[in-house]
């Protein structure tokens, strides 16, 4: 506590008042649309406690007193007690699944007298501190020995499956975003490059499945096109056999040409059997160079050809056995697939209509109709984006967009300020959080992701929610306030 | 603690996916909100229920200030089918006092019926009672979906002039069609004033905007009605028409087919105008009006055709003072010329019959005791007079023209829809019938006492009248003296001066005030009323002659003008004279005298209707 005292001043002199006034934009904001969405036409006063926006601001003036705390703590004890408090955490996490009662089928609210309160919220900051604190280790490298790896996947997915156990697939999918931490500490750009492959392959296979082109539907057809076309750009770049990928090229230019004609002249050719055989005599033939040459990154090709077709295989497969019909409607919904105006797609199609009634300008504040007549379920949680793109139009919409980019940017360009591991880590922790909320709140609302029940940071009615982020931020304000007394 | 700069551009891939992810947002945020209209009007449809408020249709008067046409509410169960979730039938039903089936049939001619839409108000069941109405709106809540829409409907203090007055009906597709200003389930006029002042009557509706929530509640008025439009009360008319005359003639008319049409001359106001048999005007109304409407419809002696302007009947003697008037104005005749008369008009192997009287005889005693040979000479005269006119077709000509100018031949121009323009032929009709050239006033002899092809609307002998009362101007007839907040037609107060000089109108009135001195129209002197009149009897193909009479009174301060046309009752001094001068009596002294009562009580009492259609032996 000595530290304390003598720090006092270079705390705030150091403190970065950006973020800070960043933050508070935002949660005012996200009090006025709270208002605005909760707003009844024979409403009480603002301050009232029966509305969502009073409650809200009451949380707002408790997260002030929370941020201020932060940041008068030492920040040397957020890394002396990463692990006490992240193992405080998952009991509390543990705890919770039996002792929460149930709601709407999840398990995932303490009530304690009045307040209800949401550990999975907490839990972010706690695995960030925890994930930071294992980087910080002296002369950890991931990269270095596969122990570490598990160990950082331990760190995130106990978390997962302790929040999962709740029924709170949402707040569970969050820490996925972690994985851009790992990335930015070594793990390889493949991994993540694997990922948007497959999430690209699910999407045009499980879309685009009206025209047959070849005997296959076009989705299909595309994707093959592109495993091809990534075969060749792999080689290339990749492994830099510039040589070989020419020739890859001309076999798979050759042989579209040829197939080209046939289909033209009326002769039906059967599209997966050639893609199968011309891929898998390309993989031969790389395989051959690979013999010759011994270059790894020929092997990275081959097996990501070999990992894509058998993906684009199981995708059919996995989406009709192993998604639940509901979870098929939201994926179907949310690719355009299926209208369904009625249940799983109401919330966004009256989401959409919301946003798109406002305009340019908006309909102003307090004017808008599809949020005051309740037409957006959960408008003032996590569709709470609505009434500002309803109200506030595309000006509105932007501005928030632009909000969150600056935010986002900043915590990035902190993170890479920092002179410690532990501070680098711990902010691209609060920067993923962000992103993936960011990335599946508004995706959701605009309809460009599936519905996936996460809360729009700062923004959205909740006492948890706000701090938690609160915690998150305020936390990196103090570790980056102390960067330049590190020494 | 060593710096890993080796991986530190991967803030740049990381940074590069937020601005990317961005990018998508905006732009799809451009395509949401700044596209077209398509979300907007998707959030208004959602959230604003325009209720149609509709404005209180003008009240009809007649020309004493006496309410005629007013207004009562009924309600109407409306319904958007989209927004009706399932609900209690049995409930429902018990509430109304109808069956399920009913509902049930209710439910499927809704769905049949055109321009159906599931997302637009529906009528589910038409003019509820106040009971129904205060029983069904308490429980409203129950049913997510329903509303009640208020409606008007008409209401009559006297089960009279239903011809004049016409009444309301829903739009048809073809009156949307028309008329912008329609909406399903609107109503408009049909028949009589309702139809012709439809456009004053029914006002402008309003809209009242209200708010509804995801679950279909009302949420009270978008901005506390900012943006609601008041409807605006039709206007109120004043008939000319006299209540009191129109109920005396229409009783005078029980039991008869035919017409009375009583006009003010000196202004075209129409004071009676009855049409018989009629019908109760209330039978129109409400939720029977489609059966009565096809009964009335279906009824052998057409009820809801209004022979006072509607028939063409053959004008008989009544044409004759046109006559009169024609050959004074082209010099055919003067006041002293005289044609024989041997029991009839005898030329060239043709014979006119008449009845006995003296002979020869000049233009006012032929008009008094209606003397078929000397309109037959006259008319001969004329039409052969190739002196004068170059041939008997530009003959004819000349004397179609004073005939149309008379009002005869074409549409008056009366305030009301329906009007026949009678007949009036030309030159060219007989040209095609015989041949240019070969024919003449003897081929056509029968026009000239008002038979033949001549056709004329009682509205069109009650007008030749006013204008002979005028002494040779009219006022085109009309029904509807003043309108609520703005005149009547420019054309209802311009007088029209027929092609013949008022001099002449004066003879031809002291011809029929002779008439009823001392000739056919005896039984319409009164005692203390200069009347004038003139009979007709009508020859026609349907069955006994049917009996007509046109007169005015006073003689030299004329206030109404009458014509009666009585279908099949024989000569006109039977049924004709009577009506017509009970009709003058009843609106110059208020009543009848006693002396006269016997009269009026024969014409209350007696039946014509059982000739029609009864061939003349």
């Amino acid at each position: 506590m000595e530290l304390r005292s003598t720090n006092n001043r270079s705390v705030f002199h150091d403190i970065d008042w950006f973020t800070v006034i960043l933050y508070a934009i935002l949660v005012i904001a996200g009090a006025a649309s709270i208002y605005a969405a909760s707003y009844d036409y024979d409403n009480a006063s603002i301050f009232s406690f029966n509305e969502f926006s009073g409650k809200q601001i009451c949380w707002i003036g408790l997260s002030a007193f929370l941020g201020m705390f932060l940041l008068l703590v030492d920040k040397r004890l957020y890394e002396t007690y990463a692990y006490p408090i992240y193992i405080l955490t998952l009991i509390v996490l543990f705890v919770t699944i039996f002792l929460a009662p149930d709601i709407k089928g999840s398990h995932s609210w303490l009530v304690l007298g009045p307040v209800s309160l949401q550990p999975a919220e907490f839990a972010k900051f706690a695995t960030a501190l925890a994930l930071a604190k294992l980087f910080s280790e002296y002369n950890f490298t991931l990269n270095a020995h596969v122990s570490n790896y598990v160990r950082a996947l331990l760190i995130i997915f106990i978390p997962v499956f302790l929040i999962l156990a709740q029924n709170e697939t949402g707040s569970a999918l969050v820490y996925m975003s972690l994985f851009l931490v790992l990335y930015r500490e070594g793990m390889s750009g493949l991994v993540l490059f694997a990922a948007i492959f497959a999430v690209i392959i699910f999407v045009v296979s499980v879309k685009f499945t009206e025209t047959i082109i070849l005997g296959i539907p076009s989705g299909e057809f595309t994707i093959f096109v592109l495993i091809q076309t990534l075969m060749v750009a792999m080689t290339a770049f990749y492994a830099k056999m510039g040589f070989v990928a020419r020739n890859l090229a001309i076999g798979f230019i050759t042989c579209g040409i040829i197939i080209t004609i046939l289909t033209l002249c009326g002769i039906p050719v059967p599209g997966t059997i050639y893609f199968i055989t011309t891929t898998a005599i390309a993989a031969i033939y790389l395989l051959f160079e690979l013999m010759k040459s011994r270059v790894r990154g020929l092997l990275i090709t081959i097996l990501t050809a070999i990992a894509s077709v058998s993906f684009l295989f199981s995708v059919n497969y996995v989406f009709t056995t192993v998604l639940q019909p509901h979870q098929q409607l939201r994926v179907k919904v949310a690719l355009g697939i299926e209208e369904d105006l009625r249940s799983a797609g109401y919330n966004v199609n009256q989401s959409k209509i919301a946003i798109g009634s406002g305009g340019f300008l908006g309909k102003g504040f307090l004017q808008g109709t599809q949020t005051k007549l309740k037409y957006v379920p959960e408008q003032h949680t996590d569709f709470i984006f609505c009434t500002i793109g309803e109200e506030q139009g595309f000006i509105g919409t932007v501005s928030v967009l632009t909000l969150f980019l600056i935010l986002i940017l900043r915590i990035i360009s902190i993170a890479e300020r920092q002179p410690a591991t532990f501070g680098r880590v711990y902010a691209y922790c609060v920067a993923s959080y962000l992103i993936f909320h960011f990335c599946i709140n508004i995706g959701m609302v605009i309809g460009l992701c599936p519905v996936i029940g996460i809360p729009l940071p700062f923004f959205s009615y909740g006492g948890s929610s706000l701090w938690g982020f609160t915690i998150l931020l305020f936390i990196l304000l103090r570790i980056d306030a102390g960067r330049r007394s590190y020494h | 603690m060593r710096k890993d700069y080796s991986k530190e551009k991967r803030k740049y891939v990381i940074g590069g996916f937020i601005v990317i992810i961005f990018i998508i947002y905006v732009l799809r945020l451009a395509n949401l909100q700044l596209g077209d209209d398509k979300y907007k009007i998707y959030a208004d449809n959602n959230a604003f229920l325009n209720k149609i408020v509709y404005p209180s249709r003008g009240l009809i008067y007649d020309r004493n200030g006496e309410l005629i046409v007013y207004n009562q509410p009924a309600y109407d169960v409306m319904m958007i089918p989209r927004d009706v979730v399932q609900f209690d039938t049995i409930d429902f039903c018990k509430t109304l006092n109808i069956t399920v089936e009913q509902l049930r049939k209710r439910f499927t001619d809704m769905r049949n019926a055109s321009g159906y839409s599931s997302y637009t108000p529906q009528r589910l069941i038409t003019h509820l009672s106040a009971q129904d109405y205060g029983r069904l709106q308490e429980k409203l809540y129950r049913y997510p979906g329903l509303f009640i829409q208020k409606r008007i409907l008409r209401q009559y203090n006297q089960a009279t002039a239903a011809n004049v007055l016409g009444n309301i009906r829903e739009v048809s597709p073809k009156d949307i069609e028309r008329d912008p200003y329609y909406q399903r389930g609107d109503y408009c006029g049909d028949l009589g004033i309702e139809k012709s002042y439809d456009k004053y009557l029914r006002g402008v509706k309003g809209v009242e905007i209200l708010l509804r929530d995801a679950l279909g509640r009302i949420q009270g008025k978008y901005m506390n009605g900012a943006h609601d439009i008041a409807p605006v009360s039709g206007k109120n008319l004043k008939l000319s028409i006299d209540l009191e005359l129109q109920q005396y003639a229409e009783s005078l008319m029980v039991n008869k087919i035919g017409a009375v049409v009583a006009i003010e001359p000196k202004t075209g106001e129409i004071l009676a105008l009855v049409s018989s048999p009629t019908y109760d005007p209330t039978l129109l109304v409400g939720r029977q009006r489609g059966e009565n409407y096809s009964k009335l419809v279906q009824n052998k002696y057409k009820p809801l055709f209004d022979r006072a302007l509607m028939a063409a009947y053959p004008p008989g003697s009544t044409f004759k003072p046109t006559q009169g008037l024609i050959f004074l104005q082209e010099g055919i005749v003067n006041l002293s010329t005289a044609y024989p008369c041997y029991h009839g008009f005898i030329s060239g192997g043709l014979k006119v019959g008449c009845h006995n009287h003296g002979s020869p005889l000049a233009l006012k005693p032929a008009l008094q005791t209606s003397c078929n040979a000397y309109f037959c000479w006259g008319f001969k005269a004329m039409i052969d007079k190739r002196s004068k006119y170059g041939s008997s077709a530009n003959a004819f000509e000349v004397w179609k023209n004073h005939l149309v100018s008379l009002g005869y031949g074409y549409k008056l121009g009366v305030d009301l829809p329906g009007e026949s323009r009678g007949f009036i032929p030309n030159s060219k009709f007989y040209n095609k019938i015989y041949g240019e050239g070969r024919w003449s006033a003897n081929t056509i002899i029968s026009v000239a006492i008002g038979q033949g092809e001549i056709l004329a609307t009682p509205l069109q002998i009650a007008n030749l009248c006013a204008t002979i009362a005028n002494r040779g101007w009219f006022i085109t007839p009309h029904v509807v003296k003043e309108i609520q907040d703005t005149t009547i037609a420019q054309e209802y107060l311009t007088k029209r001066y027929p092609t013949i000089d008022a001099k002449y109108f004066n003879d031809v009135a002291e011809g029929m005030r002779m008439a009823v001195t001392g000739g056919t129209c005896r039984a319409a002197n009164l005692p203390d009323i200069e009347v004038c009149g003139k009979t007709g009897t009508a020859q026609n193909p349907h069955g006994l002659d049917h009996s007509a009479f046109m007169g005015f009174a006073p003689y030299n301060d004329p206030k109404i003008a009458v014509c009666v046309y009585v279908e099949n009752a024989g000569f006109g001094a039977r049924y004709g004279v009577p009506i017509g001068s009970l009709v003058i009596e009843k609106y110059l002294n208020d009543s009848i005298s006693p002396a006269r009562k016997y009269l009026e009580q024969r014409m209350l009492e007696s039946n014509t209707i059982i000739y029609s259609g009864v061939k003349k032996h």
